[in-house]
């Protein structure tokens, strides 16, 4: 029951759409059913599973809008929670920035489903988190980790004739293993669509080698370094930017994107040239849906091309306000790089810092998007193109901004959570303290 | 008006408000059925005892009940638009058992008689499936039952019995005063949240909770055009373990100063009037000098440092590698505990964990496994005597008993340790605000919460702050910018070397600490006083782009 094919979820949206009075009905369906596992010193602690389909009315009249949900699909409950939502619109103030639903659109057929990922159960699972567990055993480590995957829809339909459907798979493995006497620590965080990429053997080897490797790390002295951030790294990094290139807040005075006047940043050079980034619903390793929850294509989308900030997005109520094309927000970001490995990257450093990844990253200033947060699970020491020890974790204070003016060299891209992002090579990278921490 | 976009604000997060990422589990709902008074308590026993019988008959040792309603409200304005107002219940059970030695978990939106003894057995063929590869079995500290007994947040004033009109109008008030201030932009919001908690266990206990939580906060925005700068300041309330009362103001629970900082009643009113001239003074203020500064810390400031460099490095579950893949472990090891001199800070340094304390987020009667609920020592005259821990942890710490920390954010997540009040306790001696910053030759005093970033470990922190103001000769003598504290724990408790009196106490706190996989939300509250810490290194955090 909670994954409906495509003509179930039509033809269910259709029934509940007829039982609607108001002015304006839209109407969300989704599904979902996965499980997880999560084990810590080097035993299964929690597992689940969860199955879950639920429906959202949305009924307006005028400018009012009210929202009801339901997870029961008899007839009555169908025609209870319509009910429902138009009673709540009624009782709602008036919304001066209601923007009415879209009309029908073809959307472009998604890739997001994959029926081998569909196909994982609690066996699949355990074996895997098994092949992890023995890495740890194997190398007398100790293991915590966790494990999900998860199948789902989700369809839209409302009272203007539009309808999009879009089913998906994704799975999220990661591991930190740490030496016993706490000295050492690994880590690996991937996500994927197609579980035929996952390989959690070779990802709990590469966490055990990050581990051992990273014993008895040497302080050395923060400043200023060349960085090489591993995909992992850089991802941490990039995540709290995106949400600024909005045409809303920049054009309010109150992002990095504004400039003084009320002027924005587009068209203008606020990266390296090496930057090229955008978004793509049809990405084969970050796929996304062709829509959004509005009913707006998602397509291709170039934010950032050879460092000019070429788009922002306009919310369709903020895009009417300035006469202009409503856009998507930057869902799914892809960062353009080149052909080398992380290894070149090194191989080609005479003196700097590998960087595994990041934690606690905070925003400092949203004017200037500093950040701070610190390296965690192995950061070494590079000297004439060669990993020489691992250091002590480090605290950084550093924009992601001023991190793309500085990019000196970029690897290939992988994806790395919900973003694809090269390994990178940086110089002047801020380091402000150093940490005890392993 | 939609779940999603509501979803969506709580990531405005350039120059908006920093929204709690806090997760609706709930079902929208009319605000009126908020007040319906849900399933009677005779029916939960008779379901909660059906409950443990199935568990029970398939093998189950163990078995507790956990039939919760969660009722939630959300009020969320900016300038003169009512952007949002959600209601959400949930409701339904979660089971958990201990079969083979181990645990087992299962819950379910059907509170019936009949799902609930088949989730009852799901939870236990959960339980016997995960016996296979578990280690070392569960070792539950003895708990009494505690018969049919309940328990209830000692509000006046319920908040989902005031009708939502009147919040938008005074959010709508908030946001009309900062504006004719001079602000250009402000967003508010009031939280309310009602947790309506069934527990029963095989060890005799029947206990009925009704628990309140609320949030009333606002930032104000003030660009200045011209520069192109713009600066931001939050509200100075807290979440509290209270009722609609905490926005009845009262004089005696004001804290006057160069800024009016607020106890159990809260003005939201005086506040957003000295907030937009905050941001404004931010605007023109000067940028520090990094270097060594004596800090004095206002508890809108100092509860998120002892948050996260005292409550976390004393939870158990961190210090035994349970959170190792997330949050991490702490650098407080069990043989710093049990050397029984681990200097943590200065002997001034006393904390205490609490889940008793008025008007506190972490105040209930019993926690979320049937233990009731009490007061204890983590940090004595500065050394670490004790954590904080749960029935299947206190042996491993030579416990008897539990200590009460067991929580899950609704009926449908697995209860585990989360956080108590964790709050440093005020100096014996009479000592005032201003006698403190009399004292202080270069320093900085900070207002109110801002950044902040802390290690796995809990080493190495980084905060910011709401206003900063520059101390010279024992003088307020004008506003900073740019202002940041970096520390290690220990060094920086141990720095501590003046508390204002109790007096000057006050409760900050969290609705949203984040813990586990998948992630589960914590309330928790830290009381302080005025504190001070001396030496410590501020950084600049002015950047061009």
């Amino acid at each position: 029951m909670a994954i409906l094919k495509k003509e179930e979820a039509q033809a269910l949206l259709k029934k509940v759409l007829n039982y609607s009075k108001a002015d304006a009905c839209e109407l969300g369906l989704e599904g979902s059913t996965g499980g997880n596992i999560r084990y810590a010193r080097n035993a299964v602690s929690t597992a689940g599973e969860n199955s879950s389909m639920s429906l959202e009315v949305s009924s307006t009249y005028g400018k009012r809008t009210g929202v009801a949900t339901i997870n029961e699909f008899d007839d009555a409950s169908l025609e209870k929670v319509v009910r429902r939502s138009e009673e709540l619109a009624k009782l709602a103030p008036e919304d001066s920035e209601y923007m009415p639903p879209l009309g029908p659109e073809n959307f472009t057929e998604s890739i997001t489903f994959n029926s081998d990922t569909a196909a994982i159960n609690p066996e699949k699972r355990a074996e895997a988190v098994a092949q992890s567990l023995q890495i740890a055993k194997d190398k007398n480590l100790e293991a915590a980790g966790f494990l999900e995957n998860s199948t789902a829809f989700r369809a839209i339909m409302n009272s203007k004739g539009l309808f999009a459907y879009n089913s998906s798979t994704d799975i999220d493995f990661s591991v930190t293993l740490r030496t016993k006497d706490g000295k050492g620590s690994g880590y690996v965080n991937v996500s994927y669509n197609d579980v035929r990429k996952f390989d959690p053997k070779t990802l709990s080897t590469v966490a055990a080698g990050k581990a051992l490797s990273s014993v008895n790390a040497k302080a050395i002295e923060p400043g200023k370094y060349t960085v090489i951030l591993e995909p992992l790294a850089a991802a941490d990094m990039l995540g709290g930017l995106f949400r600024g290139f909005d045409a809303r807040s920049a054009e309010e005075g109150r992002s990095f994107m504004s400039k003084k006047g009320g002027q924005t940043r587009l068209g203008e050079q606020l990266f390296n040239e090496k930057v090229t980034i955008y978004s793509d619903p049809l990405n084969a390793e970050l796929p996304s849906a062709t829509w959004n929850n509005e009913g707006m294509p998602l397509k291709k989308t170039i934010w950032v091309d050879k460092g000019v900030v070429k788009n922002l997005s306009y919310s369709r109520y903020w895009a009417q306000q300035k006469n202009v094309k409503p856009l998507p927000g930057a869902f799914r970001v892809i960062m353009e790089g080149g052909t080398k490995s992380l290894e070149d990257l090194i191989k080609e450093t005479e003196k700097g810092i590998l960087v595994t990844r990041f934690w606690y990253i905070r925003m400092v200033d949203p004017q200037t998007v500093l950040q701070t947060g610190l390296t965690r699970d192995g950061t070494f020491y590079i000297e004439n193109g060669q990993i020489k020890y691992p250091i002590k974790n480090f605290r950084f204070n550093e924009s992601p901004v001023i991190m793309l003016n500085n990019v000196e060299e970029l690897g290939k891209p992988v994806r790395s959570g919900n973003i694809v992002v090269p390994p990178m090579k940086i110089r002047d990278f801020t380091f402000t303290s150093l940490s005890d921490a392993v | 008006m939609k779940r999603r976009d509501f979803i969506y604000l709580s990531g405005v997060g350039f120059g908006a408000l920093m929204l709690p990422n806090m997760e609706l589990f709930g079902n929208p709902i009319d605000p009126l059925a908020a007040l319906n008074d849900g399933m009677d308590v005779g029916l939960k026993k008779q379901i909660a005892d059906i409950a443990m019988n199935a568990a029970k008959s398939k093998g189950a040792t163990y078995a507790d009940v956990r039939i919760g309603r969660y009722l939630n409200q959300f009020v969320i304005t900016r300038e003169n638009r009512v952007q949002n107002v959600a209601n959400t219940e949930s409701f339904g059970v979660g089971i958990r058992v201990i079969a083979n030695g181990c645990w087992g978990f299962a819950a379910s939106n059907n509170v019936t008689k009949d799902e609930v003894a088949k989730t009852a057995e799901r939870a236990v063929a959960v339980a016997k499936a995960n016996a296979k590869i578990q280690g070392t079995p569960v070792e539950l500290a003895p708990q009494k039952g505690f018969g049919e007994v309940s328990w209830k947040t000692p509000i006046e004033k319920n908040p989902f019995e005031v009708p939502v009109q009147e919040k938008t109008d005074l959010l709508l008030a908030v946001n009309a005063e900062a504006k004719n201030g001079g602000a250009n932009f402000v967003n508010s919001m009031l939280f309310s949240i009602n947790e309506q908690k069934y527990f029963a266990s095989t060890d005799g206990s029947y206990i009925d909770q009704d628990i309140h939580r609320i949030y009333p906060s606002f930032v104000v925005t003030k660009i200045d055009k011209t520069s192109g700068k713009f600066q931001t300041r939050r509200s100075l309330s807290s979440p509290m373990g209270m009722g609609y009362e905490y926005l009845t103001p009262k004089e005696e629970e004001k804290v006057k100063g160069i800024v009016t900082r607020y106890k159990q009643r809260y003005d939201i009113m005086e506040d957003v009037k000295n907030a937009t001239k905050d941001a404004a003074e931010k605007i023109s203020a000067k940028s520090v000098e990094p270097g060594k500064y004596d800090l004095i810390l206002d508890p809108s400031h100092l509860w998120l440092t002892i948050h996260e460099s005292v409550g976390h490095p004393t939870e158990l579950d961190r210090v035994l590698g349970y959170e190792a893949n997330y949050a991490g472990t702490s650098f407080l090891t069990l043989d710093k505990w049990q050397s029984k001199k681990f200097n943590f800070g200065n002997k001034l340094v006393n904390v205490v964990a609490d889940k008793t304390q008025p008007g506190s987020l972490g105040a209930v009667g019993y926690d979320d496994e049937g233990v009731q609920c009490g007061k204890w020592d983590l940090i004595k005259d500065g050394v670490l005597v004790n954590y904080q821990a749960i029935r299947d942890q206190a042996h491993i710490i030579g416990l008897d008993h539990s200590q009460g920390c067991c929580y899950a954010q609704s009926w449908q997540d697995v209860q585990f340790q989360r956080m108590p009040n964790v709050s440093l306790q005020p100096g014996k001696e009479k000592r005032s605000v201003d006698d403190m910053i009399k004292n202080v030759e270069k320093g900085i005093y900070i207002v109110g919460d801002g950044s902040f970033s802390i290690d796995q470990q809990r080493y190495n922190f980084q905060f910011g702050g709401q206003t900063f103001y520059e101390i010279k000769q024992g003088k307020i003598v004008g506003m900073l910018n740019d202002v940041a504290y970096q520390a290690n724990t220990q060094e920086f408790w141990n720095s501590c070397t003046d508390l204002a009196d109790a007096s000057d106490y006050r409760l900050g706190g969290a609705f949203n600490d984040g813990k586990g996989q998948p992630g589960q939300s914590n309330a928790v509250s830290h009381g302080c006083p005025t504190t001070r810490f001396n030496g410590v290194n501020v950084i600049n955090t002015a950047r061009k782009i």
